[in-house]
């Protein structure tokens, strides 16, 4: 395409077809708007590190060692939240990577033909439901059963002193750590399940097909011959998964039970980056505590960009390889 | 002997390997069909007429969300029209201006991280463009928030669909001595139209859903408000609020509002799937 734009550039000088100075204009918009991406995205990082200074100068590097969070005397620390964000989202990953690895296999391998784009257009609609409609149901659906089926079963029998009993101290109310990490994991599943299946789509029917015909198993071509050849754009796809993750709000904040500082145990409460600036912004008792929640947000901002950043890289590298 | 044993280990490690694709793909479905059937039975129980014609009520009074259905409607056509405009011309300079040029392959990569940045951060940076220095929340901030989550989706589609023009269509235009901007106008966006319209209607499904950046920009409003330059009461954060109160009124229009903006967003998604099938179709 840029052949056809420097080709078309001298011609433009000798004949002046109609519509040039239209033209130069045109074309100097779409480079405004082009612009204006990477403006907003500088200015994203920019308006962070401002409004969050008051917060980055005061504390310093401690801010991101401190669980204290405490709004009266004004002594920020951002560890809680941090943990609380790396936790449910690593947790939220490895529930939700095997589920929807089995969910792309069954699409691609064994799902019976005429049931293959119902299901496969069902889990494409589903990634795109409302992640607040995750979060009210796993405060008003999931909590109760999770905390009568799971977390007071589980409590009742762990032996005084066991690892069981250290990881499941709370109380049993169906919020917390564990409970979050499991909404995330299902908001997270359609997604991952159907970028996943499109990987596995690209491998070419040949390689798939000789695998086939040398006597292999649906688990072998799967694990030895698929798999391996989506490789760097699977990883990709796990880590736009785990962005999605690290930086959801609606879904988390109903269910991880808001509390600061940093979690004792999977069923404790806790609270995320996201949770914490979307219930405390609008109430904030200060400016420090608003430059303390926008200090946060640009944690999160650093979080996420090295994350997304390298899932892109790889999809790309992926892209080119396939 | 040991051939036999191999096979049978083989065979059997693909039986438990199928079973478990078929176990999870049961539970991923079921799982989510759970989240449906709930959504389906509480909001159709919060679905009445009131719940279009009342603005939002006090505990204890009959009321609905027309106030927040407005201003979410509103909300989004103003981020459609600012997003649609940014998005499509960023989209076009990177197909067709862009080339191969490293400020091309940069601003590419920077829509693409845009595109899954977390949306609670784009509403953080708009209140502190906008809001903290105009002293106020506002409709329009929130919409700037919402074509902020729009733009990146339009940018993407609409340099796919750019780039799948065949480059006849491109020599042809300029053989019969048209500028390049006048094929771009007349011909390549004519032509890659249904393309571009289904990247709207997914953007349009994305922000309509979206809660996190409008809880600092545009905020709510339990009054009827039409004014952009104050706070508008809107679907996602009305919803948010009544889910976490302890009234069983507000609960109940609480997940009518969720049935709502769930069915939007499925019903503009089934569309953009069959505007795209119908391209493909062609």
């Amino acid at each position: 395409m840029s052949e056809i734009a420097a080709s078309a550039s001298p011609l433009t000088l000798r004949t002046r077809p109609r519509g040039s100075l239209v033209g130069v204009v045109f074309e100097g918009a779409c480079f405004a708007a082009a612009t204006a991406l990477l403006v907003a995205l500088g200015g994203l990082l920019v308006s962070l590190v401002i409004g969050g200074w008051p917060a980055i100068s005061k504390f310093g590097f401690h801010f991101l060692t401190s669980a204290e969070w405490n709004p009266v005397t004004e002594v920020y620390g951002a560890l809680g939240p941090m943990a609380g964000t790396m936790i449910t989202a690593t947790v939220a990953l490895m529930l939700a990577l095997p589920v929807a690895a089995g969910v792309a296999f069954f699409l691609t391998e064994l799902c019976p033909a005429p049931l293959r784009r119902p299901i496969g257009t069902a889990v494409e609609l589903l990634a795109g439901i409302p992640s607040i409609v995750y979060g009210m149901w796993g405060l008003f659906v999931f909590a109760p059963l999770f905390s009568k089926y799971v977390q007071l079963p589980l409590m009742t029998s762990a032996a005084p002193g066991s690892l069981l009993e250290k990881l499941t101290v709370g109380i049993p109310n169906g919020s917390g750590i564990l409970s979050a990490s499991i909404i995330l994991a299902i908001m997270i599943l359609p997604f991952m399940a159907a970028t996943l299946r499109d990987l596995l789509m690209t491998v070419p029917a040949a390689v798939r097909e000789s695998a086939y015909g040398l006597g292999a198993t649906t688990r072998e071509v799967v694990m030895s011959v698929t798999l391996p050849y989506v490789r760097t754009g699977a990883i990709g796809a796990v880590m736009l998964g785990l962005g999605r993750a690290l930086g959801e709000t609606m879904a988390v904040t109903f269910i991880i039970g808001n509390a600061h500082g940093l979690p004792i145990s999977l069923f404790d409460s806790g609270s995320t980056i996201a949770s914490t600036i979307a219930n405390e912004f609008t109430e904030a008792s200060g400016d420090m505590h608003l430059a303390a929640l926008i200090a946060l947000g640009l944690v999160l901002f650093v979080i996420t960009f090295v994350v997304l950043a390298l899932a892109r890289l790889l999809l790309a590298r992926q892209e080119q390889h396939s | 002997m040991t051939n036999s044993g191999l096979l049978l280990r083989r065979r059997l490690s693909n039986v438990v390997f199928v079973i478990l694709c078929y176990v999870v793909t049961a539970v991923a479905l079921s799982a989510l069909a759970a989240i449906l059937w709930t959504l389906l039975s509480k909001g159709l129980g919060g679905l009445d007429l009131n719940l279009f014609i009342k603005s939002t009520p006090a505990p204890g009074s009959t009321g609905g969300l027309a106030n927040a259905i407005v201003g979410s409607v509103m909300m989004c056509v103003m981020a459609m029209i600012m997003a649609v405009i940014i998005g499509v011309l960023a989209g076009t300079w990177l197909a067709e201006y862009a080339g191969r040029s490293r400020y091309g392959a940069t601003i590419r990569f920077l829509n693409d991280v845009l595109l899954s940045a977390p949306s609670i951060l784009v509403g953080l940076f708009v209140y502190e463009i906008m809001v903290a220095p105009l002293h106020g929340f506002s409709a329009f901030a929130g919409g700037v928030a919402l074509a902020l989550l729009a733009i990146p989706v339009i940018t993407r589609t609409t340099e796919d669909v750019l780039k799948l023009q065949p480059a006849t269509l491109r020599e042809s235009g300029i053989a019969v001595g048209a500028h390049f901007s006048t094929v771009i106008r007349t011909i390549l966006w004519p032509s890659a139209r249904n393309g571009m319209l289904t990247g709207a209607l997914l953007a349009f499904a994305r922000v309509s859903g979206e809660t996190a950046p409008l809880l600092f920009t545009a905020l709510n409003n339990q009054f009827f408000s039409l004014d952009p330059t104050k706070p508008m009461a809107n679907l996602p954060v009305v919803i948010f609020q009544f889910a976490l109160s302890p009234y069983d009124d507000w609960r109940r229009l609480a997940w009518g509002g969720a049935l709502l903006i769930a069915a939007t967003v499925l019903s503009v998604t089934v569309i953009a799937r069959i505007v795209a099938r119908e391209t493909q179709g062609r």
